[in-house]
């Protein structure tokens, strides 16, 4: 019963006029930007997020979840019409929506992938209702060492889960804690890293990075080749599936869902991995698998159920224990910290209104994506035929702008220039950046924890094992390791980011 | 291909890991150190660039023993025109103003695409330029001059 009058709450705030408002353009204009090829919703919220500074702090949030949901939506159009997926996790979409495209049903794919991510949306925001109170509530009881050890496994995790070379994933976290230290120790006051520039007094912004690591670096992958774009189709008509259609749909998406809503909690790329395991076990169990990379809708209804499924259980851990799960979760608990709010199990109990007001603006912020989605398809369609020569440079634009408005200064473009370099480098490397913002933001929070948990202890480390939580927490991570190191495992996990 | 390592890309990274790391090392001995029970400011970033100079040399070794992809093509081209246009954006924004700032970016990193057309580079850079003047000057309240100080404003 308490529930439901958390969620009568999460109504109240979320049925405001004013939060509709904010719900719908979030959802509006994160479309607008996912939908535009080679964006992904990490660049599209960065990009985005100075636009909430002014909002107070719930819609604010509200308008950032309705951000990240409609550019998924977005990614997944754009993949279904030119075959470049905006974000990895539409990579898999693009495999069957293309090819329906092609053969003239993109109207039936546009609407498999809206009623799939509904679908999905709405199972997913029920089960953050459900679970995410007595997680919170466990999360309380913890003390400084079980947080630190709860990073540790969550950045264990995203090592496992990064593509590539798990030896490089390590280095890349190791490098964003590290990088995250860098500005002025809040114990000491010892300026670190900052090599005597003022500037870095308050360390390095996150928006910063992300926007130089994902944005701008990204832009330049995509000028490597830019001969291979694929045709766009540029008619839609009919959005209507057919009985046949429908039938096949209900199966993929009620299996799409589970397995994204599973993997979505899981740090790192949880929503990418989701929709492409959806994909890969449709494929096993579907009875038309022969169809499958020619234009099954099973191959559009399940990973975009997982995809969006897998967005908003990836909630979870940032709003009940303050820990981001992947790099737009990151951007979210910065958001937070903008607006005064500690991110941390206490969320709930001490903000019940913005907890539930954007647990409940997320169902409506799913409902929206399909009215807004289906009937402007037309406009969606226009804008992904813009060409990219065109493209790049109003991204950089708009990066260059947004980022001066963080703090009013052209130094932070010069940061994000020199993390477009490195994020370049990075990617020919192999090394995928993800891992490394989600150090990034937790760098400060573990150094602040360890420091506690050995003060506690008098210096003793042990603590970490001895204290049976941590230690739980700990053989976990160190059991995804090996076990993502065996021989086995090892080329399976290959084969799961190839295809 | 590196002529030395079979495997260029871990032996790279492995070279980048071990650079920030020593780095990183090096510099945390000014911090103090402090001990477990009152950690001081170098303790944490002390820990964490051993364990990433460890990283570094692994990857290192590693790239002779196991042979791996090139690293393929690189956009040279494009990645110093996409920074060279947005470090020229910072550092003119305030002395030209946006009416320069904007264009000059626009077409500077349009130059990076194989498409490169200055009719419509030109086009565009207008369009953004209005675009932004009243989205985020007028709108968002974004404090950057039209016309910088080097025109006496």
């Amino acid at each position: 019963m308490e529930l439901l009058a958390n969620l009568g709450l999460g109504l109240s705030t979320s049925l405001t006029p004013l939060n509709l408002l904010y719900c719908l353009m979030g959802v509006f204009l994160g479309t607008l930007i996912g939908v535009l090829p080679g964006l992904g919703p990490t660049a599209t919220i960065a990009m985005l997020l100075p636009v909430t500074f002014t909002l107070p702090p719930v819609s604010a949030l509200i308008m950032l979840a309705g951000i990240y949901y409609g550019s998924q939506y977005g990614g997944s159009t754009t993949s279904i019409l030119v075959n470049v997926p905006g974000e990895a996790a539409s990579v898999v979409t693009a495999l069957d929506g293309y090819q329906m495209a092609r053969q003239g049903r993109a109207g039936v794919a546009l609407t498999t992938a809206a009623v799939g991510s509904f679908f999905a949306g709405t199972v997913a925001t029920i089960i953050l209702a459900l679970f995410a109170p007595p997680l919170a509530a466990v999360a309380l009881k913890f003390g400084p060492a079980e947080f630190f050890s709860l990073m540790v496994l969550g950045l264990l995790a995203a090592i496992v889960l990064a593509r590539g070379s798990l030896l490089h994933a390590a280095g890349m976290v190791v490098l964003g804690l590290l990088l995250g230290l860098v500005g002025t120790d809040v114990n000491s006051g010892a300026q670190r890293f900052t090599f005597g520039i003022l500037r870095l007094a308050d360390g390095i912004g996150f928006v910063v990075v992300a926007m130089g690591m994902f944005g701008l670096a990204e832009i330049t992958r995509n000028l490597e080749n830019e001969g291979d774009r694929s045709t766009v189709v540029r008619k839609v008509a009919n959005l209507m599936p057919t009985r046949e259609d429908w039938k096949r749909m209900i199966g993929p998406i009620l299996r799409g869902t589970g397995i994204g809503s599973a993997l979505g909690i899981l740090p790192g790329s949880g929503s990418i991995l989701g929709s492409f395991a959806a994909y890969a076990i449709e494929k096993k169990v579907s009875k038309n698998s022969k169809e499958f990379g020619k234009g099954a809708i099973e191959g559009v209804a399940a990973p975009e159920s997982a995809n969006n499924a897998g967005a908003q259980t990836s909630f979870i851990p940032m709003l009940t224990l303050g820990i981001p799960s992947n790099p737009v979760m990151a951007l979210m608990i910065g958001a937070m910290i903008i607006q005064g709010i500690q991110p941390g199990p206490s969320v709930i109990t001490e903000q019940p209104k913005l907890f539930w007001g954007i647990i409940v603006s997320m169902w409506f912020g799913n409902l929206f994506l399909v009215i807004l989605n289906l009937p402007m398809i037309g406009m969606w369609v226009r804008i992904v035929s813009v060409p990219y020569q065109l493209l790049f440079p109003a991204i950089l634009v708009f990066c260059s702008i947004g980022v001066f408005s963080l703090n009013n200064t052209e130094f932070d473009i010069y940061v994000m220039a020199f993390f477009a370099v490195l994020g370049y480098l990075f990617v020919k490397l192999d090394c995928e950046p993800a891992p490394m913002l989600l150090a990034f933001i937790l760098g400060p929070m573990m150094e602040e924890y360890m420091r506690r948990a050995l003060l506690l202890s008098r210096g003793d480390p042990m603590v970490f094992i001895t204290r049976p939580i941590s230690a739980t927490l700990l053989a976990l991570g160190a059991l995804a390791i090996i076990a993502a190191s065996l021989p086995a495992m090892h080329k399976k996990r290959e084969e799961a980011f190839r295809e | 291909m590196n002529p030395i390592a079979r495997n260029a890309k871990d032996f790279w990274t492995g070279v980048i890991y071990l650079f920030v790391g020593s780095g990183a090392f090096i510099l945390s001995r000014d911090y103090g150190m402090g001990t477990a029970v009152k950690m001081g400011p170098a303790y944490f970033p002390t820990l964490l660039s051993l364990l990433l100079m460890v990283i570094g040399i692994i990857s290192v070794i590693r790239s002779f023993l196991k042979s791996g992809t090139p690293i393929g093509v690189v956009a040279w081209k494009g990645l110093l025109l996409i920074v060279a246009s947005t470090l020229l954006f910072g550092m003119i924004v305030r002395g030209a103003g946006l009416i320069l700032a904007l264009p000059l970016l626009v077409i500077v990193s349009a130059l990076a695409s194989t498409r490169f057309s200055w009719k419509t580079s030109l086009l565009e850079a207008a369009g953004i330029t209005v675009f932004c003047i009243l989205v985020f000057l007028k709108g968002l309240g974004v404090p950057l001059p039209i016309l910088g100080s080097w025109f006496g404003n």
